[in-house]
């Protein structure tokens, strides 16, 4: 049985495929500004298993051809993301809270405190044994802390954004920064570097600024092992390092595609769904069978 | 669920609290909001429940503010007809 979830988020769209519960294929792409159009897009993605946008595949995909495959084969198709409402051809749209919930409890079995650091908005989620959501605390109203501010960030240091991690952990001067603001720290970014400061040290001051602020987020919730980070700054090797120092020793799990929790756990939702449909439908041609109907009568032949 | 509706920004955290384990959907918080700020939906998990509505979830400082206590007045009235007491203000 197929079942597929997206997640169109405000920066990236992904969609994931499963057969029986495994992993078949997924893809991942630039959101775009026509809703209908971009989910279309990730499918197409997810189906010729194109990684040209972000880099390869890091995980292992069966070695099957799905390039045949079509919307409509799907027993159920399940959205999530702010752009859940849009996608034309889901059965059912679910919040991405519950989705990326159930993706990390899918990568990791046995969390507990789940950091979501989309590209536009910071989630904290614990979830019990089942993966379900026990507590949440999202802000979408500031961009510290979120993908869009790495982007900027990349941008004025004139690095690529899978370098800025790994660059700042050469750090040896630290600098504090005087706000977490998107639009002031940049300000503060152009200062420095007219200063002289190493590219180094302003990441890595700009990443203890984040860590800070998703922290006092999360500290919300709670944190308790095991915790997972997930959506794309979990890729951010800075930033997960002064998100670990900051809790004092515990280690944060990073799935091996962290983009993808939201839509994998639409399709294990899309799952659920469609096997609940499959057990209706066959519920229902059991007691329409005519044999069924006669059954109170055979009490009374002698 | 402890569902946390709302936003932090540098002037502090607002965020409304509801407890979607205890609420059992009665309506009258929905009722007695005089910003609508307050709505029934169904969740993830198929229970109706109150939630916080999309458009005020960036505004909530703005949004309640009439309702804070004042004068005689200690509780806003959301909190205070919530006979499950789910219904909690973080500011």
């Amino acid at each position: 049985m197929l079942t597929m979830g997206i997640d169109i988020g405000s920066r990236s769209t992904q969609c994931v495929i499963l057969e029986d519960g495994q992993l078949l294929t997924y893809g991942n792409i630039e959101t775009g500004p026509n809703s209908t159009e971009n989910s279309r897009a990730a499918v197409e993605a997810a189906i010729h298993r194109r990684d040209e946008l972000w880099g390869e595949y890091r995980m292992q995909l069966p070695n099957t051809d799905t390039s045949h495959l079509r919307i409509e084969d799907m027993a159920y198709i399940v959205a999530t993301g702010y752009g859940r409402v849009v996608v034309p051809f889901a059965n059912a749209n679910i919040t991405e809270i519950s989705c990326h919930a159930r993706g990390a409890h899918w990568f990791v079995p046995g969390v507990s405190t789940i950091l979501d650091m989309g590209g536009q908005d910071c989630k904290g989620i614990r979830v019990n044994e089942r993966g379900e959501v026990t507590k949440f605390i999202m802000n979408d109203k500031c961009a510290g802390g979120t993908g869009r501010f790495m982007e900027i960030i990349a941008a004025i240091i004139q690095l690529p954004l899978p370098e800025i991690g790994p660059i700042s952990l050469e750090s040896t001067k630290k600098i504090p920064f005087n706000t977490i603001c998107a639009v002031f720290a940049k300000s503060e970014a152009v200062a420095l570097m007219k200063d002289g400061a190493s590219k180094a040290d302003i990441l890595a001051g700009l990443h203890e600024a984040i860590s800070a602020r998703v922290l006092a987020l999360l500290k919300r919730v709670g944190i308790e092992e095991k915790f997972v980070i997930t959506g794309g700054i979990a890729k951010n090797v800075g930033v997960v390092r002064k998100v670990e120092d900051k809790l004092g020793g515990l280690k944060a799990t990073i799935p091996a595609e962290p983009q993808i929790a939201g839509a994998l756990g639409a399709a294990l939702f899309a799952l659920d769904r469609a096997r609940k449909k499959a057990a209706e439908n066959t519920s229902r041609t059991i007691c329409s069978a005519p044999g069924k109907e006669a059954a109170p009568d055979q009490g009374l032949i002698p | 669920m402890e569902a946390n509706y709302g936003y932090c920004d540098a002037s502090g955290d607002y965020f409304i609290v509801i407890n979607t384990d205890d609420c059992d959907g009665c309506n009258r918080c929905v009722e007695v909001c005089p910003q609508s700020v307050l709505a029934l939906v169904v969740d993830d998990y198929e229970e109706t429940v109150a939630a916080v509505g999309e458009a005020f979830r960036k505004k909530l400082k703005e949004s309640c503010a009439a309702c804070k206590p004042v004068g005689k007045r200690l509780l806003p009235p959301c909190i205070e007809s919530c006979a499950m007491n789910a219904i909690s203000h973080s500011w």
